[in-house]
């Protein structure tokens, strides 16, 4: 194995609110070839699809000119490449502001690409079957706001052919970010599955940063993370046969070990010996994991198959308006004042249905301290005595959603006794569900721009 | 002697679309027989059927010591559609992790 060629690359961001200062620490320690912010999930898409709908030059990350700004410098003084998907439902006008912010900044000869042909929206029709509700698209009675197709490398590749130092693009699947450059550099063939497989693997587990080097891991007194006030974000050094070792800046918190890798390579993935990806069907049953010391994992074997035929599409559609009212009750008896407040909250939208024709849907109602993120599922504390009441309800109308605001502040007067500390707010949301197209009928396009 | 699972094993829990993944792997290699035994698809669908509504898959991964338990149908619609504060089912891998297990040695 030429030991010499190790790939070196980091992640920038896990997720669309990541935390910046790791990746700066990163950009300025980390000697890394290529930084990769990954920052859409099916929510941030739909977040996406609801800001470019109110406003046509918006639809990308919110915190994209903040993410730039402070990572352009460092990025072209380090050399580094950067792959983001921050363009979100708007890759276009997401490379333009970054065009705008690198001219202000003085930053010149910057080669900037965005990558689009992810909006697929032409591709559906009526019939377009989705699962999940199990249906075709004209069945959800529900506007379609957007179509997205999961792009793979070969949307990426030209653009790093044609020699861009920043690439945004829209929805591609999170492991391929990390993947086409990694590809690119050792040059593998994009029908060599058992490495794209590896390669896989190794976006897999750099794509949610944090979660790989001690974030969303720790439990006192069972799973201790040094300083994870200051986690730091993960590095990989991948080798030309696709294996690789896992860590972090030494400085930094937080910890890589066996159980964070073992946690996020099976982190959002069902059957383990076929991961789907537009550009491999990954193995990731094979892996085996060897822990050097000092926060440092060799992970290889992961194995791979042939890439899908057709590509994963997530369709957003308009999904109303979500209205969230919560009131507290406290002291002895507070779970009893609670339930009752959320009864008569119930009862009361109840009544109200007629207003609106019927349409609101049914309230949901939990009690935060006793029962709420597991539901029907557990009830944790029949004694608290320091209970949030919630209650939740999608609506058609701002009217609608306004009258569950009212109905929980009136508790204060017409409620059980002592409630207090009232918080209601309305928002827009986007639904989404998914269906697949034929991976020919997408054409992924490039467009650069340069300073 | 019985445990909760939380003593012996750790895990996470994701989500695609309505469907949620939850991965438990065993701390020490000789608790995994005993986990693949008592942590079966069957008693998760019974113990928190009010949350996972569908069918539940497991799939075991022994050079991991670990599983990996697919719930169709668990997220109420999914993130973009429940009215659960945890639309994504972040906090379902907690709820597993209370689980009683009997195992025979404990280090």
């Amino acid at each position: 194995m030429d030991t010499q060629n190790i790939f070196r690359i980091g992640t920038g961001a896990g997720f669309s609110s990541d935390r910046l200062d790791p990746a700066l620490d990163l950009l300025r320690h980390g000697n890394l070839h290529a930084m990769v912010f990954e920052c859409v999930g099916e929510r941030t898409l739909a977040f996406g699809h609801r800001d470019r709908c109110a406003d046509p030059n918006r639809g990308y990350n919110p915190l994209l000119e903040r993410r730039m700004r402070a990572v352009l410098p460092l990025a072209q003084a380090a050399g580094t490449k950067i792959v983001t998907n921050m363009g979100v439902a708007n890759p276009r006008a997401a490379a333009l502001r970054t065009v705008e912010i690198a001219s202000k900044l003085g930053l010149k000869g910057l080669k900037i690409a965005a990558v689009t042909g992810d909006e697929v929206s032409h591709l559906l029709g009526p019939n377009s079957h989705l699962m999940e509700p199990n249906c075709k698209l004209s069945e959800t009675g529900r506007e379609m706001l957007a179509a997205n197709a999961y792009l793979g490398i070969d949307a990426i590749l030209p653009a790093i052919e044609a020699g861009a130092d920043v690439i945004i693009t829209g929805r591609v699947a999170d492991p391929s970010l990390f993947l086409a450059p990694i590809a690119q550099h050792f040059g593998w063939d994009l029908d060599d599955w058992a490495i794209l497989g590896a390669g896989t693997a190794v976006g897999h587990l750099l794509e949610c940063g944090a979660q790989v080097t001690g974030g969303y891991f720790a439990d006192p007194g069972y799973k201790e993370v040094p300083d994870l006030a200051h986690v730091g974000f993960p590095l990989a050094e991948v080798t030309a046969m696709g294996s690789a070792t896992i860590t972090k800046l030494p400085n930094s918190g937080g910890l890589v070990d066996q159980r964070t890798i073992k946690e996020q390579l099976l982190y959002e993935v069902h059957d383990p010996t076929a991961y789907l990806t537009p550009d491999v069907t990954a193995d990731f049953s094979t892996v085996s994991l060897s822990d050097t010391g000092g926060d440092r994992v060799m992970v290889g074997q992961a194995g791979g198959g042939r890439r899908p035929d057709q590509l994963k599409v997530t369709v957003a559609f308009d999904g109303g308006l979500l209205a969230e009212a919560e009131i507290s009750y406290a002291g002895p008896g507070a779970v009893g004042r609670a339930r009752l407040a959320g009864e008569i909250v119930a009862e009361r939208m109840t009544d109200h249905r007629t207003d609106f024709g019927g349409s609101n849907g049914p309230t949901r109602i939990d009690l935060i301290g006793v029962s709420a993120l597991h539901a029907s599922a557990v009830e944790y504390a029949a004694t608290a005595q320091d209970v949030r009441l919630r209650c939740a309800m999608r609506a058609s109308s701002r009217a609608e959603a306004d009258l569950l605001l009212w109905e929980v502040e009136a508790l204060l007067c017409c409620g059980p006794s002592a409630g207090g500390g009232y918080r209601g707010h309305v928002t827009p949301s986007v639904m989404t569900y998914s269906t697949f197209v034929d991976r020919e009928d997408v054409k992924p396009a490039l467009e650069m721009f340069s300073t | 002697m019985k445990v909760q699972l939380r003593q012996i094993a750790h895990g996470r829990a994701g989500d695609k679309g309505n469907r949620s993944n939850l991965s438990i792997f065993v701390y020490k290699p000789k608790h995994y027989d005993e986990v693949v035994r008592q942590v079966t698809a069957e008693r998760l669908k019974k113990t928190f059927g009010g949350v996972l509504c569908g069918p539940i898959k497991r799939y075991e991964l022994p050079n991991l010591h670990g599983l990996n338990f697919v719930m169709d149908q668990a997220l109420e619609g999914g993130v973009n559609e429940s009215l659960n504060l945890d639309g994504h089912g972040k906090s379902w891998s907690a709820m597993v992790l209370a689980l009683e297990v009997e195992i025979t040695e404990a280090d």
